[in-house]
């Protein structure tokens, strides 16, 4: 049991954080939360605001266009992140070998992390653009294409295009956890393993990442929160083009709010989105604990 | 969210009328782009002409992509006598400004003699039911730019009268050899797209709208969309245009592997300086096509207006600003980037030095210059159908279902 | 264990394919940034510049010229807003930290902070621009300093709070039951033991800071705030036919983190590893 002076501290010791987040975020929160259930628009002028209770959201949930973007932000979030994190288990594997040159090697992979996103799409776009970009240069006089060709102005590759530049920036981060948490897992238990027969894809499987999914964990909660709320880049590299194929659910968001002029409905969508994330999170979050369970208890 | 608002007006009355009183030393934060059609260092160079002419009025100046610059304008709103004083706005825009209440009337402004002295076309730009939202400063359309070399060399002497002539002489073109794609436009998923569209809706009689009811399922807007289309088929139009922006044209033309581009105003004093261009000297400039029995040219509506934000505390000065901006000497010193708003610029020596072909391509645009839909959801219908035209530009649709849909989701605009 | 040669090769192998996925686009810009204009718009391109032309950079560092003085400003500005708001978000979360490790402070209170980071960023914008705006805080790097702290925040608390819970709470009570105030206790018995950590999270929270754009965007009118993101941003914007100036300046905005990071690498991992083993 805490004493009255330490449950006084807890409350002190938050004071500062909870001022911040009252202060900027929480306020805004709330505010969105109830513009969610109004019909108000941006304008320069007083306007009427009424409250239309779920009108908003069953718009919304109705609104195939919606629906569509939010197909398109879990299809990013889940093979960026899911790439993010196979490259990142993979190369920190590679990494926790002997070899010459490892240690360069390493501290190179962190250098994408470091770019940052603006610059990440910028230089991405000059890399797949169409006559002068380096993919299709180096495809061609590898033989691999015989024509140049559209990367991002095509909709069958372009929301892949943008996964790859966002995964070549933040698989560092993944593989160093990765890493860091690989040389924690302790020798004799995989040598046990190893000696009662089991093959190195089930030492592997059985004993390794159950291991390392705890540490995984925030670093992928992380990422899962940011690719779902993916925006600069597709700003940046395709403002939702082509053809709608990259226009994720925050886009359609900045769309509502800042093109239309929506703020009540705008609000609906985002409340939907963030509601849609915390779930994410938490499936994801009892997972990974489960999965955890195994290897540090 | 009100009371704040309120708070905010009652500081911005309060400030006005202290400004009154203290005239003196007024800053004026004015929000430009940095790919408007005058450059920034013009635009610089204008702005300090008027604060030597008007001592103890000083200008902000702020530059931001064309992408933000709407963005901008909403947020100040929001900003009480912190905003701004003096925007570039879009022609696309007044309607949604105005009834919004983002920027300031300005009618009773505007000297009345101004009404015939400035282009009609122009004055659409700063328009909405009425009322005049602002001055007209860039007065800009989309003209077609030919490479004369290439033209020559296929045997061309004359450049096209209509659209299916044009079609008939990029064949010819292409058929020699002397570029793979003769035509380059800005087709992205974007406003750029949509002034091309316009272009050639204009061009076939076409209408948007009519009664306030979708009208581009048939006639001239889908004659255009089917137009653009078959270009792209046919490969006389660089596919890669579907990702391009106005300044990928203006690249691609200048780099001499496009014989045709329709682009803005800028691109003819660019294109013909040997430092940004390859092809300096054998760019020529005329009004876009027409189409037979329909139009003899075609041309969009792409002009910016110089307004007052509604919350600005010093409407005054920020008017003698946009005044001094928008006067027709400012305008015929700076003519080489954009083009006057004023009808008697265009018989001006110093405008049509070393432009003659610009200016006389002018005449015959503005007269028949055409506006994308005058409707406050402008934003919208211009993304809808963005995305459903550029569905079919990239082969996901036809062009009847596209716009059958982009009707249908207008329709269902809240 | 040793390997077989097919295995060593293999090892290589991988190893030389990361190199080149890694460095590639990296290489490829700095090339670009130092090519002559027109080596980058030959088809198919010229990879190795036929002429080193180092004349952007000095444009960039050139305090005289308009776009040195632009890029320069905007450097400025990202360090002190990336650096404040970590400094300021570090501050504040290690005690709120230690409440929610130590003090049991609620769970749901912690979700609820991570949750002000799952809304999308946008909705937080025009309130925060009129709130702003009526205390006259618009366009101020303090402003971005608080937004994004507030921002890295809920983050930082969190990986703070995964970090001290597995850090030995014996020495603390003893310090405790000596009479040492809390905050005594913290400065003197956790902070240190929980270095790697702090550095680990300052870095993270250096570079979301760093790479922030949209409030940036709108927040900031003008080069006595505009963040480098911005600027790169305007850079790409206006009329740049020289693919070469946009690649310089990405290779000067992504030095200071780059430095940064390859210096705290150790604590990175180390940071980010020993807390969250319990999660």
């Amino acid at each position: 049991m805490l004493g009255r002076r330490q449950k006084q501290e807890k409350w002190m010791l938050l004071a500062p954080a909870m001022f911040v987040l009252a202060l900027i975020t929480m306020v805004p929160l709330a505010n969105t939360l109830w513009l969610s259930f109004t019909d108000t628009r941006i304008t320069a002028i007083a306007a009427p605001v009424h409250f239309i209770g779920l009108e908003n959201y069953i718009y919304a949930l109705t609104d195939p266009d919606f629906q569509a973007a939010l197909y398109r932000t879990l299809y990013f979030t889940i093979v960026s992140v899911g790439l993010e994190g196979v490259l990142g288990i993979a190369v920190a594997v590679l990494l926790n070998q002997p070899f010459r040159g490892r240690l360069v090697l390493r501290a190179l992979i962190i250098l994408p992390w470091a770019v940052p996103t603006i610059v990440n799409a910028v230089a991405w776009r000059l890399i797949y653009q169409p006559d002068y970009g380096a993919l299709n240069s180096l495809l061609y006089q590898l033989g691999l294409i015989s024509d140049y060709r559209s990367w991002i102005g095509d909709p069958s590759t372009a929301m892949n295009m943008v996964i790859l530049a966002d995964v070549w920036k933040n698989f560092p981060l993944v593989a160093y956890v990765a890493l860091a948490a690989l040389q924690t897992v302790p020798d004799d238990l995989l040598k046990a393993a190893a000696i009662e027969g089991a093959s190195p894809w089930k030492r592997f499987r059985s004993i390794t990442l159950p291991w390392i999914a705890g540490p995984l964990l925030v670093v992928m909660v992380l990422r899962t929160i940011e690719a779902f709320r993916v925006f600069d880049i597709i700003y940046v590299m395709t403002s939702g083009g082509p053809a709608d194929s990259t226009k994720t659910a925050s886009f359609f968001i900045y769309q509502e709010y800042f093109n239309y002029l929506r703020s009540g409905s705008g609000a609906s969508y985002a409340v939907l989105v963030a509601g849609i994330s915390a779930v994410l999170i938490l499936v994801y979050y009892s997972a990974a604990k489960r999965q955890a369970a195994g290897g540090t208890a | 969210m009100k009371a704040i608002k309120k708070l905010v007006l009652g500081s911005a009355l309060a400030t006005l009328a202290m400004a009154s009183t203290a005239m003196a030393d007024t800053t004026l934060n004015a929000l430009f782009m940095s790919q408007a059609a005058y450059s920034e260092d013009d635009i610089k160079s204008m702005t300090a002409q008027f604060e030597a002419a008007n001592p103890g009025v000083k200008v902000s100046l702020e530059f931001v992509p064309y992408e933000a610059l709407h963005d901008k304008i909403i947020a100040a709103a929001g900003a009480g006598d912190d905003g701004y004083d003096v925007v570039l706005f879009d022609v696309i825009w007044p309607a949604e400004f105005a009834t919004g209440g983002f920027l300031t009337d300005v009618s009773d402004r505007i000297p009345a003699e101004y009404t015939d002295e400035v282009f009609e076309g122009a004055w659409t730009t700063v328009e909405y039911e009425g009322k005049r939202y602002g001055m007209p400063w860039i007065l800009d359309t989309k003209y077609l730019f030919y490479n004369t070399e290439i033209l020559a060399e296929a045997g061309i002497s004359q450049p096209p009268k209509t659209w299916t002539e044009l079609m008939t002489q990029a064949r010819q073109i292409k058929e020699k050899g002397l570029v793979e794609y003769p035509l380059v436009w800005s087709w992205s998923q974007s406003e750029a797209m949509i002034c091309d569209f316009t272009t050639l809706t204009a061009a076939n009689d076409g209408k948007f709208f009519d009664a306030g009811e979708p009208a581009f399922t048939t006639g001239g807007a889908r004659d255009a969309v089917a137009f653009m289309k078959a270009t792209l088929d046919e490969g006389l139009t660089n596919p890669a245009s579907r990702e391009y922006f106005e300044e990928d044209v203006r690249r691609v033309f200048s780099n001499g592997e496009a014989a045709f581009a329709l682009n803005w105003t800028y691109m003819n004093a660019l294109a013909n300086d040997p430092k940004e261009s390859k092809v300096a000297g054998k760019v020529k400039v005329v009004s876009a096509p027409g189409v037979e029995g329909k139009s003899t040219a075609s041309s969009v509506n792409g002009s910016m207006g110089l307004g007052i934000p509604a919350n600005s505390p010093h409407a005054d000065e920020a008017w003698a600003y946009i005044s001094f901006l928008t006067q027709k000497d400012i305008q015929d010193d700076y003519a080489k980037l954009s083009l006057p708003i004023w009808k008697a610029s265009y018989s001006e020596p110093k405008v049509m030095e070393g432009q003659e072909d610009l200016i006389a391509a002018a005449r015959e645009s503005i007269a028949v210059m055409y506006p994308r839909p005058l409707v406050p959801s402008y934003t919208e219908v211009s993304d809808i159908l963005q995305k459903n035209i550029h569905k079919v530009l990239l082969n996901q649709t036809s062009a009847d279902e596209a716009l059958e849909a982009a009707a249908e989701r207008v329709k269902r605009i809240r | 264990m040793r390997r077989s040669l097919l295995q060593s090769v293999l090892v290589y192998l991988c190893a030389l394919m990361l190199a080149v996925f890694t460095a590639g686009p990296l290489l490829w810009l700095a090339v670009m940034s130092v090519s002559m204009p027109t080596d980058l718009t030959e088809v198919p391109l010229r990879w190795i510049p036929s002429d080193l032309d180092f004349s952007r950079y000095g444009a960039l560092l050139d305090v005289a010229d308009g776009s040195g003085r632009h890029f320069l400003s905007a450097l400025r500005n990202s360090i002190l807003t990336a650096g404040g708001a970590t400094a300021i978000a570090l501050l504040v979360a290690i005690p709120a930290a230690y409440s929610f490790s130590r003090r049991k402070a609620s769970m749901v209170l912690l979700f609820a902070f991570l949750a002000t980071i799952m809304m999308p960023p946008i909705t937080y914008i025009l309130p925060l621009y009129s709130a702003f705006s009526s205390l006259g805080l618009l366009n101020k790097t303090v402003t971005l300093v608080i937004v994004y702290a507030a921002m890295l925040l809920p983050f930082a608390i969190w990986l703070m709070k995964a970090n001290i819970d597995v850090l030995p709470v014996e020495v603390e009570q003893a310090a405790l039951m000596e009479g040492a105030s809390t905050a005594f206790t913290l400065r003197k018995v956790v902070l240190p033991l929980a270095l790697p950590a702090i550095a680990a999270t300052a870095m993270l929270s250096f570079l979301v800071a760093w790479d922030e754009f949209f409030y940036a965007l709108i927040f900031t009118n003008d080069l006595s705030a505009k963040t480098l993101p911005v600027a790169i941003a305007d850079f790409a914007a206006g009329r740049v036919t020289d693919y070469g100036v946009i690649a310089s300046v990405g290779v000067m905005a992504t030095l200071p983190p780059a430095i940064l990071a390859i210096a705290f690498q150790k604590f990175i991992v180390s940071g980010l590893v020993a807390g969250s083993v319990k999660g």
